[in-house]
């Protein structure tokens, strides 16, 4: 866990490594309610000239949230997440996730990451997010029903 | 209707081999005399989806399956004041297994245009989140959504198309609580080498799946009745309420008499071959299959086929394929039989057997 008061721009996130399966790339698309054959069955991926399936924009999107909230700890929220396919993630790859810290502002930090697997990026991204330090409590994970108080924050705090 | 256009991601994107950012920036290398982008670019501004609701409220299995399948242990998503992974915004928006129900009619027509000028693929390429508020258990989902830019064609490493561009605002509850950009490639796909990192492969066998499929019928008021027969293997004409005229097809008033009112008669299921067609070229592989002999292997999707004009028993005629003849031993006159089949997993169409038996 890494509060952003220890976090500064530059700083790199310890990189994750996410073996893609098939299993993995199943199940990401049925969580995501993206039943799409290419994302789950080979035979019809092959007809539509895909070697394989591949996953889904969604999971990645996932991945890289659980990747940034992973590091940044329980008080994270995200604020925005920005990414862009290229590489199609297959099975049997692995994608290794990367990230740096890009901009620190308050509380705020900006960071850039890249998703690489064999073939090449599978996903390059700009995250925005808030670490809130536990002592200030009014986090919109832990006390829900608080939100508006934390609006003024959020929107100060946030960056463009 | 998603399924149609069949998301492909044929060769690695390469970031450089993509058009990226191609909405906004460079040259519009396909746009000078590119009647499609004109037509296209109507659609910008256009609702992609209005007052559209999510299938689920928020909730916790969904959330577990998720982060299940994500592997995200955040201590965030679980217990009495879990919040939803942030990321999850557009999956409670997915038509799921049963598709899309709030999608516009522009967006359904520029994927058409898409679709007729064979740029039938699609692959997401961007996907860009704000979240504005967390979203628990209990939420309900409301969404619209604009169609915020059409790109011109783009030259990628996958083929050539167009970027669209998407942009939803996501309410909770009716609150904001994200806004979500989605852009994808519709595109037709360049012709497959293999590269760096790509499993060889076969060149593909003819693909049943990509066989374009038979236009939609557009179902209104007016013959939704006709449609609702159809989905029962009867085939129904329209009586004048007034003056008794049998009318096919079907219309809101009597061409006779000028009534409104009307109630059905079943077809009988005899006719004749009043007058045909045969269609030799262009080739329409979707009206192909079936073929014209029947049980036949699937014929060619260029094989000709015939386009009768049968004339019922009860006196109205209606345009249909023959079967059970080939296409070139159709005749004036010809007995033939009403029967129903199945010409792709979503559509039933009424077609007549040459012969007349049964």
């Amino acid at each position: 866990m890494t509060a952003t008061g220890t976090t500064a721009p530059g700083d790199e996130l310890p990189p994750l490594t996410v073996p893609i399966t098939r299993t993995l790339i199943v199940a990401g698309a049925l969580a995501s309610r993206d039943y799409q054959d290419v994302h789950h069955d080979a035979e019809a991926a092959r007809q539509k000239g895909s070697p394989d399936i591949f996953m889904n924009i969604l999971t990645t999107n996932g991945l890289v949230g659980r990747y940034l909230t992973d590091h940044f700890g329980p008080h994270t929220v995200l604020r925005k997440l920005a990414i862009r396919l290229g590489a199609p993630n297959y099975p049997g790859d692995t994608m290794v996730l990367r990230g740096t810290v890009t901009a620190v502002e308050g509380a705020t930090a900006q960071v850039r990451i890249t998703g690489t697997n064999g073939l090449g990026h599978h996903v390059t991204g700009t995250a925005t997010l808030t670490v809130t330090a536990p002592e200030n409590a009014a986090t919109p994970e832990t006390t829900p029903d608080t939100a508006p108080d934390t609006a003024p924050t959020r929107q100060g705090a946030a960056p463009r | 209707m998603n399924r149609e256009a069949g998301e492909r991601d044929g060769t690695p994107v390469n970031r450089e081999a993509g058009e990226r950012d191609g909405t906004q920036n460079g040259p519009p290398d396909g746009s000078s005399g590119d009647a499609l982008y004109a037509a296209l670019k109507r659609y910008e501004g256009r609702a992609a989806a209005t007052a559209g609701t999510g299938k689920d409220a928020v909730n916790e299995p969904m959330i577990r399956h998720w982060c299940e399948a994500m592997g995200d242990a955040h201590p965030a998503y679980r217990g009495p004041a879990a919040v939803a992974p942030p990321t999850m915004l557009q999956a409670w928006t997915m038509g799921g297994l049963s598709g899309h129900t709030d999608r516009s009619a522009a967006y359904d027509e520029l994927f058409g245009l898409l679709d007729g000028a064979g740029f039938r693929s699609v692959v997401a390429t961007d996907c860009e989140q704000e979240y504005l508020r967390p979203l628990r258990p209990g939420d309900r989902i409301t969404f619209d959504a604009v169609i915020e830019s059409v790109s011109a064609r783009k030259t990628t490493k996958l083929g050539t198309g167009y970027f669209v561009t998407t942009r939803m605002d996501v309410r909770a509850d009716g609150e904001p609580a994200g806004t979500h950009r989605f852009r994808i490639l519709k595109y037709a796909p360049a012709a497959r080498t293999s590269g760096p990192g790509v499993p060889s492969e076969p060149t593909p066998t003819p693909d049943p799946a990509a066989v374009p499929r038979r236009p939609r019928p557009v179902i209104n008021r007016d013959n939704a009745g006709f449609w609702a027969g159809v989905a029962e293997h009867r085939l129904l004409i329209q009586r004048c309420g007034g003056c008794g005229r049998l009318r096919f097809p079907w219309l809101p008033g009597c061409q006779a008499c000028g009534s409104p009112e009307w109630d059905t008669v079943e077809a009988g299921g005899a006719g004749s071959v009043y007058s045909y067609v045969v269609m030799h070229h262009p080739p329409f592989p979707a009206f192909a299959t079936p073929g014209p002999v029947e049980d036949a292997p699937a014929p060619h999707p260029a094989s000709p086929y015939a386009v009768a004009l049968v004339e019922l028993a009860e006196g109205v005629r209606i345009l249909g394929n023959v079967v059970g003849v080939a296409h070139d031993e159709v005749r004036i006159g010809m007995p033939v039989r009403l029967e129903f089949r199945r010409v792709d997993p979503e559509l039933e169409l009424p077609f007549f057997r040459a012969g007349g038996a049964g």
